[in-house]
């Protein structure tokens, strides 16, 4: 269930690229699921900015955020001390009990924050994880350490080849072979229907959309699916491959 | 301290009504907050048949306020009256406002009769202004002749208060509300979203897929406060006025320009716990300003 609270900056900065990392401290009650997100009211803006959780704890969270307007502009000036008003526990999130044994979980750029949960937790039940992460170039890789501390399987390509395989994420699923069960995905659309559309096995990609309320109200952000119309923000953001309809 | 306010007869236990589109079929909110503070619930609108609106993007931020462009999604009529409205009604005891758009006077008819027998319906509202659809909408709000054809039409089939809601895309508002007055409404809701439009510098294009949309949230205030203002001054019947508000002053404000109850719509969506702060904020604003019933203040201006 969305819930309105206030949340305190801890710590704000840059970790890439035009990507910064904010942690907030303050009621984690709402959150449930790797791939939820938050709505971030910034002041001197109408609508708020949602932005996927990448962890949470007891006592706060943090997002990873990249700098592309005027909202997000005005974030990386906020200071320690900060406090933001922001509505949480938003969208339904990965689902990792899908994975029975083996999971291949595909990133592309600032998707890797979403499904880090995701691959702490299915890490955490016991499952083989494989990621891939794609990025642009070496200067945008994000969570390295984070991933490579996780327990899960590390593989990166970069469109350049400034690191890893050069290519695309799918060129880097073809030198693989794993016998995953399920996939998740997160990451621009191209790559994802690309992500979905390689893979034979089940498994649900996270998409994204202009918002209003961000909580189910507006009807705004509705997308055409198997199953009908759906709101992204509140009935998603994440879908099974079967549903979406690219 | 009096807050309830009657319109047409059903009695409001205070005048902060979510306006249509802002706030789903009620029950996507529950969860939030009880339902239960609040005067009356506007429905998102509602067509003959389902409609899935317009494609995406559909919203557009602006200064102080927003562009939307949904395009009337709604599961039908019947979906309305089977599924949305006796759910809401389980949690909710307070006004339901059910809020029909058509593409043609046969339609109005069709989905206000139906809504009429509906015994957990109190209002209906009939949006004869919805700028996102081609057609219809808001074709039969900018002219008094098709305004007043609307209302004689549904009125004729309609047991319960029908409220016109109208269109600012006018040149005079006055004239249109005047019609509808004429033709048998019980009542105005004034004003829907004023039709805007942004654009993408970098892509070239519109924000919204549908290319314009209906502009409304704070910024909109003043104009709705004048339109409410001059409406009332012009016509008898009582005025649900809307547009840019966000606290209990806009609400005391819109009381004074005219209207019997306020709708609150764009801020619902930047502030989903907005009307239940402005219901606990409205005493204590009434309170400062020397305001014990707050029928006093109705056309006050
Ligand atoms: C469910 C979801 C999760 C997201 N998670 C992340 C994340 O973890 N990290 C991250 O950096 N970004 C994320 N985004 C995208 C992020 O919301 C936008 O980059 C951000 O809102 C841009 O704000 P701005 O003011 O800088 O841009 P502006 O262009 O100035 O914003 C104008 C308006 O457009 C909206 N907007 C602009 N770009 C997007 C976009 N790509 N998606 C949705 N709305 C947009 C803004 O919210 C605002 O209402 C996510 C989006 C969604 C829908
Ligand atoms: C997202 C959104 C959807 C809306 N949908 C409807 C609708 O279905 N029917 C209607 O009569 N008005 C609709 N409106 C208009 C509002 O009910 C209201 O008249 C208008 O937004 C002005 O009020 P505001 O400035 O408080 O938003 C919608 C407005 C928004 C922002
Ligand atoms: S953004 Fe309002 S319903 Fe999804």
């Amino acid at each position: 269930m969305p819930q309105a609270s206030r949340y305190k900056v801890i710590s704000n900065r840059e970790v890439a690229s035009q990507t910064w990392q904010m942690r907030l401290e303050g009621d984690t009650s709402a959150f449930s699921r790797g791939g939820q997100f938050v709505d971030v009211a910034v002041c001197g803006h109408f609508l708020r900015r949602p932005f996927a959780v990448r962890e949470w704890d007891d006592t706060g969270f943090d997002i990873l955020y990249k700098v592309v307007g005027h909202g997000t502009e005005e974030m990386t000036s906020m200071q320690a001390g900060t406090v933001l008003d922001i509505l949480t526990g938003l969208g339904n999130g990965f689902d990792a009990s899908r994975c029975k044994a083996s999971a291949l979980v595909v990133s592309g750029g600032l998707g890797a924050s979403p499904v880090f949960s995701l691959v702490k937790e299915l890490v955490a039940g016991g499952r083989s994880v494989t990621v891939v992460m794609g990025y642009n170039t070496a200067d945008d890789i994000l969570l390295f350490d984070e991933y490579k501390a996780s327990g899960a399987d590390i593989h990166i390509s970069t469109l350049d080849g400034s690191k890893g395989v050069k290519g695309f994420v799918t060129d880097v699923i073809d030198t693989l072979q794993g016998n995953w069960d399920y996939f998740y995905t997160c990451g621009p659309k191209v790559m994802m229907k690309a992500v979905c559309e390689k893979l034979e096995i089940p498994g649900e990609a996270s998409l994204e959309e202009r918002m209003g309320c961000g909580c189910g109200i507006c009807y705004g952000c509705t997308c055409h699916t198997a199953k009908g119309p759906k709101r992204v923000c509140a009935d998603g953001p994440v879908f099974r491959k079967e549903d979406i309809i690219w | 301290m009096v807050t309830e306010v009657n319109l047409c007869g059903i009695r409001l236990k205070n005048p902060v009504i979510p306006a249509s589109g802002t706030f789903g079929f009620g029950t996507e909110m529950a969860g939030m907050y009880d339902l239960n503070v609040l005067g009356g619930i506007s429905l998102k609108g509602t067509t003959k048949n389902d409609r899935y609106g317009n494609e995406c993007p559909r919203i557009a931020e602006c200064p102080e306020g927003m562009i939307n462009s949904v395009g009337l999604q709604n599961p039908g009529i019947d979906a309305l009256l089977e599924e949305k409205v006796p759910a809401l009604r389980k949690i909710f005891g307070g006004a339901i406002i059910a809020n029909i758009s058509g593409f043609s006077v046969e339609e109005y008819v069709h989905c206000c009769e139906k809504a009429s027998k509906s015994p957990e319906i109190d209002i209906l509202e009939v949006n004869i202004s919805c700028p996102n659809v081609h057609g219809g909408g808001m074709a039969f709000g900018t002219s008094a002749t098709a305004a007043a054809e609307v209302t004689a039409a549904v009125k004729a089939v309609s047991r319960k208060p029908v409220f016109i809601k109208l269109s600012p895309n006018v040149t005079d508002i006055v004239e249109i509300a005047r019609a509808c007055e004429n033709a048998g409404a019980d009542g105005l809701t004034l004003i829907n979203t004023i039709l805007g439009m942004r654009i993408d510098i970098a892509r070239r294009k519109p924000v919204v897929a549908n290319r314009y949309g209906g502009f409304s949230g704070r910024a909109i205030f003043p104009i709705a406060l004048r339109m409410v203002n001059q409406v009332a001054s012009a016509c008898s019947i009582p005025i649900m006025g809307c547009g840019g508000v966000s606290c209990a002053e806009d609400v005391i404000e819109m009381m004074m320009a005219g209207a019997t109850a306020v709708q609150v719509g764009a801020e619902n969506l930047r502030n989903p716990m907005v009307c239940k702060q402005i219901v606990e904020e409205l005493p204590q604003v009434m309170n400062k300003y020397g305001i014990s019933d707050i029928n006093e203040i109705i056309k006050a201006v």
